[in-house]
């Protein structure tokens, strides 16, 4: 009884977690007579008209390069920052370090409506407005805080006398870090660069204000700006999506441990 | 500690001018934006230093005031769902069986799917002709469907239930991370004092696994002020404004109508709301509730 009890509760949370999406995954192999059907059809007959209406007349194929390019440029130059700053906070025993780390994790808990206004008003004036390195330069300064808090603890984790006979050795702390903590801390570093990807990936809200520009838009805005007025192409919506989230699933699934890892040295450590 | 060759503040300036540059100053300036009124894409018609009216405005216009109740019945309707359902599946995460890998990496499923894709997901479930939420509802009986993105009750609630779903994990996951912590050992030796599951759930899980709970119930309320992809997304804010959540409404006025000084008013208030919260969270970090760092 409570053997079944329990199996029946991990049935249901898989089944409520999965269900929703699987249900939007077959819509994606669905042609319009199926998704139309009232009451709804649950089999496709496995089309893949939607993914070639997607490609070919929605542009979903440009969305995924913007998303690629901003979502990548971003992880690369957010975690150089990060991993400097992080290796200053963890390594040169500065007093206010903690009040600084304190800072950056209030800095992430902002809703970004808080900064939104004037953020565009600055890009505005730098021109920067519609151009990748305007919204990299936002998405640098969403995920930074966040960056640096979690490799400030896989540093803080790294031994250190590997660190101190280099700089007896006459390493300077530039070179220490390049030789001696990067390599060592390359596992941290990765799981660092998983978060910031998949948060670059989805964000919404500055792409929205930022990225007016169907050319420059990123896969988020172009799945929830998808045009259609009276009737949504509900089939070629639902095909974007699932290889918009692809990526993200698949990512999650192999790096699952990194993942849950990252998440509570940035959540839970304190 | 530093040396000459390489002093400290070369690490951390480029840190510093991010920060610096578009998050603090965007803060303060939403401040001074507050206090004028001006038009966000025709900057050249001035700006003009209107005092508290952006403020006065805010708490007379019955709109912003709905936005607000909106907001706070959100999250007090969101974060404890989340964080039950996710005590549940840290529960049962926490047990060891087989395929418990397989449900660890499922549980994440939700988190990873980018905002925007749950929105449109979640606006098609709840489709008021070919939905699934109508179907497994009333079956083949049409003539019962609901439209629950077009009613002002259900609207909210649809919105919710799409939040729910998507960050019951994260809670799951700061929650499970507490419940590991709990040492083995005391579950042993109440067992050999013939406790039953509920006493030990009662006076050992649950004590020992309260600080985990605060963490992601405050840190569910600050997400929950956030909200603003399953809006945009599902409602646009509507139906008659009943969904018009705090972040959706500031972007709303200070974007879509370009009443910056307005919609400065009202991020200064979230911005308030939240700073209020993270100050809490901080303070609960430090007070070492958590204990020591804990393996994962």
């Amino acid at each position: 009884m409570k053997r079944f009890a329990f199996a029946a509760s991990v049935a249901a949370i898989g089944t409520l977690t999965l269900l929703p999406f699987v249900w939007f995954v077959l819509t994606s192999w669905k042609n319009a007579a199926e998704i139309n059907a009232i009451p709804p059809v649950i089999l496709p007959s496995f089309h893949w008209d939607n993914y070639r209406a997607a490609i070919t007349r929605y542009g979903l194929l440009h969305y995924i390069g913007n998303s690629a390019i901003v979502a990548s440029a971003t992880t690369l130059i957010s975690l150089a920052i990060a991993s400097l700053a992080a290796f200053a906070l963890a390594r040169f025993k500065l007093r206010w370090a903690r009040s600084y780390l304190m800072l950056l994790l209030a800095l992430s808990m902002f809703p970004q409506i808080a900064i939104a206004g004037p953020v565009w008003r600055l890009l505005n004036f730098l021109d920067w407005l519609n151009s990748y390195h305007g919204i990299v330069a936002a998405y640098i300064s969403l995920t930074l805080p966040f960056a640096v808090w979690v490799l400030t603890t896989f540093f803080q984790e790294l031994p250190y006398d590997i660190e101190e006979a280099a700089l007896v050795d006459g390493c300077t702390r530039w070179q220490a870090l390049r030789l001696v903590v990067l390599p060592l801390a390359a596992p941290g570093l990765f799981t660092a660069a998983i978060l910031v990807f998949i948060h670059a990936w989805n964000e919404f809200f500055f792409a929205l204000i930022i990225l007016t520009y169907p050319a420059l838009q990123t896969l988020p805005v172009g799945i929830a700006l998808f045009p259609g007025e009276y009737t949504m192409p509900w089939g070629e919506i639902a095909a974007a999506s699932t290889i918009a989230t692809l990526p993200l699933v698949a990512l999650t699934l192999i790096f699952q441990r990194r993942i849950v890892q990252g998440l509570s040295a940035g959540a839970v450590k304190g | 500690m530093s040396n000459s060759q390489d002093p400290v503040w070369r690490f951390l300036l480029p840190s510093f001018v991010f920060v610096g540059v578009f998050s603090l100053y965007p803060i303060l300036e939403s401040f001074r934006l507050s206090f004028y009124r001006m038009i966000l894409t025709l900057p050249w018609l001035g700006q003009k230093f209107v005092g508290w009216e952006n403020y006065r405005d805010l708490i007379t216009d019955p709109v912003a005031l709905g936005s607000l109740s909106t907001s706070v019945i959100f999250v007090a309707v969101t974060t404890p769902f989340e964080v039950l359902l996710g005590l549940a599946m840290a529960l049962v995460l926490n047990e060891s069986f087989r395929g418990r890998g397989w449900l660890r990496a499922i549980v994440l499923i939700p988190w990873a799917v980018p905002t925007v894709v749950s929105s449109q997901m979640w606006r098609f479930i709840f489709n008021d002709r070919y939905g699934l939420f109508n179907y497994l509802l009333f079956g083949d009986a049409t003539q019962l469907y609901w439209a629950p993105l077009a009613e002002p009750g259900l609207a909210l609630m649809s919105i919710m239930a799409a939040d729910i779903w998507k960050t019951s994990a994260f809670a799951a996951l700061i929650i499970l991370a507490g419940l590991q912590g709990i040492p083995g050992e005391l579950y042993e030796a109440a067992s050999i004092d013939g406790a039953s599951a509920w006493r030990k759930f009662r006076h050992i899980t649950l004590p020992l696994v309260k600080p985990a709970l605060l963490l992601a119930l405050l840190f569910r309320t600050i997400d929950a002020l956030k909200v603003f992809d399953l809006v945009f997304v599902m409602t646009q804010g509507g139906p008659a404004d009943t969904t018009n959540l705090l972040q959706f409404y500031g972007y709303k006025k200070s974007f879509a109508e370009g009443m910056i000084g307005y919609g400065s008013a009202i991020a200064v208030v979230v911005f308030l709301l939240s700073l209020f919260l993270s100050v809490l969270y901080i303070r609960l970090l430090g007070t070492g509730l958590l204990g020591r760092e804990r393996q994962t």
